[in-house]
């Protein structure tokens, strides 16, 4: 039990070794060495961890499935861009500004995700990825249909449901901006993401995820997770701590979005759509459920792989997929773990026994 | 557990990286195909490997990225566009004159973030004229770093008004959305008056929903009815029954599909086995439907578009061309390929008029060319004499064709 717990005050603290360590190195190298194909996916890295981290914490750490973690994403996405551009003003400072964004897409998304959560998370059962899927799918076709702009009186938006009006619709004065122009998406943004932003974010998450799984309310979670009866019969208030961290994780994903939608110029709300949640979520279950170091280290790889593949030119989707496949077979076969743990930590054999029986015990159970 | 977990990713990125340290070599091979196989971009990298030498030659040419989706859905168009460029480099490296290209495609499945990703890579490969991106939502991504980093950019078929507006150093070979739009209900209302309009688009793609934005205002404006609009989604694009049985009920005549191909071919077939045979009227996306494999082509029979390119024309030179693009792709070339390759020749007149060199800095290149592409007359296979304004539309005449026994005819 000892050792237990001071293996896990040691995992605690690996992320974070990693993260500073990994941000240091490529700080270093993207003085030159690094070109620019590589120095245009740090960011993008960035936000798709702190994205995954926030799944995982859904999925691993609480056990609900959600489907719909673009969904969040969009909405801090195109908050974070309308809190940007109409600010540009009154903040000039691009630093102060993409926090603010940041903050605001956040707190949004938490909104959404409470919303949702008002009616789903008291039931039991897989009815939060029914809703979620849904959900991500309802932010894109609202999204499709937003027409924003912006000038001195204000923001205007418009509701084009039926897709007939345009940016004339908004009656914007001489100097108006428009912000989000329907399909077209969000065109013309300034792009203020750094890597050191999408750095501290990812530090300031793994602070805020790793405190709340090691505080009461994280341990009342993971007690729902692993049985909700005998947490029921504890007096747990089930829906009240499931809200918690479904909402948390939401904000946190929205804030990943917001990152991402001012990394780039332009974005379209078609972008965050299905795909982009099961991307996530794959990056969370082969990065191992509530497992963090690993999720970031499997983001990271299943991220920057598919453009490190360009050389394989038409076949890169398909060596990408060989790859998923062979992680998974390989994450999950106990003789193949054992063959690789053995190769590679041989005097930690005995360690490594003892995980692997334990591993066992909670697969019987 | 989690560390043999870790120990085995870590093993599967070191040997990633390691191929990939292999694989990049093979992009100075200087008759990259842009990848249309990978044994041959393979096969290419062992000769380059092999005679260092060789590379080397190709030191005095202009580099040329292209950007397209090679995979996915709309792999058609992004093939057609790096074949068709392609083309149009070894027709001007056979010329042997001093002007030497060289070319290199890369794939950005018609995802605006993997097309970022795709031009960055051009530019460390060291891209001094980008031919693409190829499809509108990756190109104003593009357009946008483009514009930042300076980069000579012209596309051969990314329509949108939004990739052009505001950037002095992006140009279109391709009609903009707009006047797309506006040529097809000015055709429509000269050519088949009086019918019934319904219009189906997809009203999260900014090439559909732009070009109905001004087809609507210009049918409105000529007079014309339009009875019915229906639209659909991504997500929606595999069942038009809806919008097919509304179109009946409002009378429809004539339907209206400012789209793509493949929900074009999946609307034309179900609404053969509906019965309902309205006169179908598309514009440049519905190009390549014929070629799409799986489709019954008879199905297209009497479809009209407007599309600037006929691979049945009779000029020598669009026989040339759809010779050899037969002959080297198997295929018969679509707009995309002859829009490409005008592309390429328009970089070709815009070197000689500026008198820019390969030594130069991307950047310098951009520069010394922008001045001249206001200037400039091209004659290409998509229109005799193309010009530029400083917006960077381009200036040709629209060509309608309808579809007769699976070739375009002029009607």
């Amino acid at each position: 039990m000892l050792t237990n717990k001071n293996s896990l005050r040691r995992k605690g603290a690996m992320p974070y070794i990693v993260v500073v360590a990994a941000f240091i190195v490529l700080s270093i190298l993207s003085n030159g060495v690094l070109g620019r194909a590589h120095m245009a996916l740090l960011v993008p890295t960035c936000c798709y961890i702190v994205a995954a981290l926030a799944l995982n914490l859904c999925v691993g750490v609480l056990g609900e499935l959600s489907l719909g973690h673009a969904g969040f994403m969009s909405v801090g996405a195109f908050v974070g861009v309308i809190t940007s551009e109409s600010l540009s003003a009154s903040i000039p400072n691009t630093g102060v500004r993409l926090f603010v964004a940041i903050i605001i897409g956040a707190l949004f998304a938490a909104l959404a995700g409470f919303l949702i959560g008002i009616p789903v998370l008291r039931l039991r059962g897989d009815y939060l990825a029914i809703v979620t899927l849904a959900f991500g799918e309802i932010i894109k076709d609202l999204i499709t249909c937003l027409i924003v702009g912006v000038d001195e009186n204000g923001l205007h938006i418009v509701f084009n449901a039926t897709g007939t009006m345009g940016v004339e619709d908004l009656h914007m004065t001489e100097g108006g901006k428009t912000i989000i122009q329907g399909a077209q998406g969000a065109v013309g943004t300034q792009t203020i993401s750094t890597f050191l932003a999408g750095f501290i974010m990812i530090i300031v998450v793994l602070f805020i995820i790793q405190n709340f799984i090691n505080s009461r309310t994280g341990r009342a979670v993971m007690a729902i997770r692993d049985d909700r009866i005998a947490a029921e019969a504890s007096g747990l208030n089930i829906t009240k701590y499931k809200m918690i961290a479904f909402v948390l994780s939401a904000g946190i994903a929205g804030a990943a979005g917001v990152l991402y939608g001012l990394n780039y110029s332009s974005i379209v709300a078609s972008k965050f759509n299905f795909n982009t949640s099961i991307l996530i979520l794959v990056f969370v279950v082969l990065g191992g459920l509530g497992n963090i170091l690993g999720t970031i280290i499997a983001t990271t790889i299943l991220y920057v792989l598919p453009e490190m593949l360009r050389a394989f030119s038409d076949y890169r989707m398909l060596v990408y997929a060989i790859v998923l496949i062979v992680v998974m077979i390989a994450t999950n076969n106990k003789k193949v773990r054992q063959f690789i743990g053995g190769l590679l930590v041989r005097k930690k054999k005995k360690n490594a026994e003892g995980g692997d029986a334990y591993w066992l015990i909670s697969r019987i159970k | 557990m989690k560390k043999k977990l870790l120990s085995i990713l870590l093993a599967s990125a070191v040997a990633a990286t390691t191929f990939v340290g292999c694989g990049s070599q093979t992009s100075g091979g200087t008759k990259e195909e842009g990848g249309s196989t990978a044994q041959t971009s393979e096969g290419d990298s062992e000769t380059t490997e092999g005679t260092e030498g060789d590379s080397a030659s190709a030191e005095g040419a202009f580099k040329i990225g292209a950007i397209g989706p090679l995979t996915g859905e709309a792999a058609i168009y992004g093939t057609a566009v790096v074949n068709g460029a392609q083309i149009a480099v070894d027709e001007i490296n056979a010329l042997g004159g001093d002007i030497q290209f060289e070319l290199k495609g890369e794939d950005d499945v018609n995802d605006a973030e993997t097309s970022v990703n795709a031009y960055n890579n051009l530019l460390d490969w060291g891209m001094q004229f980008l031919v693409g991106t190829t499809t509108s939502t990756p190109c104003v991504a593009v357009a946008a770093e483009a514009y930042a980093d300076r980069v000579f950019m012209i596309t051969p078929s990314g329509s949108s008004v939004a990739v052009v507006e505001g950037k002095d150093n992006v140009f279109q070979v391709c009609f903009t959305d707009p006047n797309q739009g506006k040529a097809s209900a000015d055709y429509i209302a000269e050519n088949i008056p009086g019918e019934k309009i319904a219009v189906i688009y997809k009203n999260d793609d900014v090439y559909s929903q732009g070009i109905r934005d001004v087809f609507k205002e210009e049918a409105d404006a000529k007079g014309l009815e339009v009875v019915y609009e229906g639209t659909f989604t991504t997500d929606t694009a595999t069942d038009f029954s809806v919008q097919l049985t509304a179109a009946q009920a409002a009378g429809a005549t004539l339907i209206f599909l400012p789209i793509y191909y493949q929900p074009a071919s999946i609307i034309l077939s179900q609404a053969d086995s509906m019965g309902y045979e309205p006169t179908w009227f598309g514009v440049d996306g519905m190009d390549g439907i014929l070629t799409m494999p799986g489709f019954d082509t008879s199905l297209a029979e009497g479809v009209m578009l407007l599309t600037p390119f006929s691979a049945d024309a009779e000029d020598e030179r669009t026989q040339n061309f759809v010779a050899t693009y037969k002959e080297q792709y198997g295929d018969t070339p679509n707009q995309f390929a002859a829009d490409a390759y005008d592309a390429v020749y328009t970089i070709y007149e815009s070197i000689k008029a500026s008198g820019v060199t390969p030594d130069m800095s991307t950047e310098e290149i951009c520069e010394a060319t922008i001045p001249v592409m206001t200037q400039i007359t091209v004659d290409g296979l998509t229109s005799e004499g193309m010009t530029w304004d400083a917006s960077g539309e381009v200036s040709k005449s629209p060509r309608a064709v309808v579809i007769k026994d699976g070739v375009y005819v002029t009607p």
